[in-house]
């Protein structure tokens, strides 16, 4: 592993805080995944490819931002592995680099309505800005 | 009884009902609801990144207010209570992010020590079911009420602790103790589809069906959530049954539900 990968993925294993040799391989985060439709690389996926450093195809997935954050694959792992830290710790990293938000204020009016609630922009923002 | 009380920027806008309702039936269930002072948005989702703290700061102020107060805290919106809490959590549990997260703070340090209860924990384990039925002066006899508690009441249940994560009963019960008869379906924990609704979506609509198609063939009339999130991804994905906010079934039985269309 060259020494940009291996420093990219102690760094995504620090700050999601999550052991990625725990996993057992089962896929039941995966099965368990609303998302896991529209998403390239699944929750399983996502845990031995960081694993193996291979995080480059993490960083340009759209999968990033499939993830719905709903926990099911925290909770239904019996390995507590927190597939969806990984996930999150991926997408920061994305999103943290110059340029790489994915929505600016002035992208909002066009998407919301009269009832949309405050939690979904902020939520959004928390998500795709940095 | 009192408590302090965060309601978060939703309650104060598109959600109001969510909160008038908490105060009124909170009145007459013999508590009170303090609200914290200069609070600010919690942000609507918790960030599991160690490395975040600036984003977590508003969390750690409304618990360290609450802890000033010598009170416990109480939050009913299920996002608010997700973040505060697993904010909360982290304060207890990973010292290197409390110990940067106290660097910001003004006065003491803040360790974690405030007790949070979600407004169901507040009934259940506070004021309980008894106290309820007792105060029902217009029970919901015979309407079928699905419980719907998405993901952000129960996971993960490592941090929030509530009920059993795959099978909760504590809305059911609450449904039960205003005289209404509740609606077990499957989907009632799985994911409304949440804040990819700005970006995608046709992906919450699809989400947001499943879980209403599931509730309906269960028999369900009306589904009950405390999450302004999932009540609007459930409307705007063309839900033909009505989505209430459980304060809003609460007041209906406890008699002090009013139009407070605005
Ligand atoms: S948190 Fe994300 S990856 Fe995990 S089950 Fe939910 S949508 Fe899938
Ligand atoms: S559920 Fe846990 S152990 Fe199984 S594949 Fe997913 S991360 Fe690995």
């Amino acid at each position: 592993m060259s020494n940009s990968k291996k420093y990219l993925r102690e760094e995504i294993i620090r700050i999601s805080g999550v052991n990625p040799k725990k996993c057992m391989r089962c896929g039941k985060c995966s099965a368990t995944c609303p998302a896991y439709d529209e998403m390239e690389y699944h929750p399983h996926q996502f845990v031995y490819m960081v694993e193996n450093g291979n995080i480059e195809p993490l960083l340009e997935s759209e999968s990033l931002y499939r993830c719905l954050t709903c926990f099911a694959c925290v909770e239904r792992c019996p390995r507590s592995v927190e597939p969806a830290k990984l996930v999150e710790a991926v997408r920061l990293a994305a999103v943290r680099k110059q340029g790489n938000n994915r929505m600016t204020a002035n992208d909002v009016p066009e998407l919301i309505d009269d009832e949309t609630p405050q939690q979904l922009i902020v939520s959004a923002f928390r998500k795709y800005t940095k | 009884m009192k408590f302090s009380y965060f309601p978060g920027c939703t309650l104060k806008n598109k959600a109001k009902d969510l909160d008038i309702y908490a105060r009124k039936c909170a009145e007459v269930l013999g508590v009170t609801l303090e609200e914290i002072e200069n609070w600010q948005c919690c942000g609507g989702v918790f960030t599991t990144a160690k490395d975040e703290v600036a984003t977590k700061l508003s969390s750690v102020r409304i618990l360290k207010d609450a802890q000033k107060n010598n009170l416990d805290l109480v939050t009913v919106c299920s996002a608010c209570h997700n973040v505060v809490k697993q904010t909360n959590y982290a304060m207890q549990n990973d010292a290197e992010f409390a110990s940067k997260v106290n660097r910001y703070m003004a006065e003491d340090e803040y360790n974690g020590e405030t007790k949070i209860y979600h407004y169901l924990e507040l009934i259940r384990d506070v004021i309980g079911y008894d106290k309820v039925k007792e105060c029902v002066v217009n029970p919901l006899a015979g309407k079928k009420i699905a419980a719907y508690y998405g993901c952000l009441l129960l996971r993960p249940n490592s941090v929030m602790r509530m009920d059993d994560p795959e099978n909760p009963t504590i809305i059911e019960d609450l449904i039960k103790a205003l005289g209404a008869t509740p609606v077990v379906y499957s989907y009632r924990n799985e994911c409304c589809g949440g804040y990819v609704r700005m970006e995608s979506p046709e992906l919450a609509v699809k989400k947001s069906n499943t879980v209403i198609e599931s509730a309906k063939k269960a028999g369900a009339e009306v589904i009950v959530t405390a999450c302004p999130l999932c009540k609007y991804n459930l409307e705007k994905s063309g839900c033909d049954i009505p989505v209430v906010y459980l304060t809003e079934l609460l007041a209906e039985a406890l008699g002090v539900k009013e139009d407070t269309n605005e």
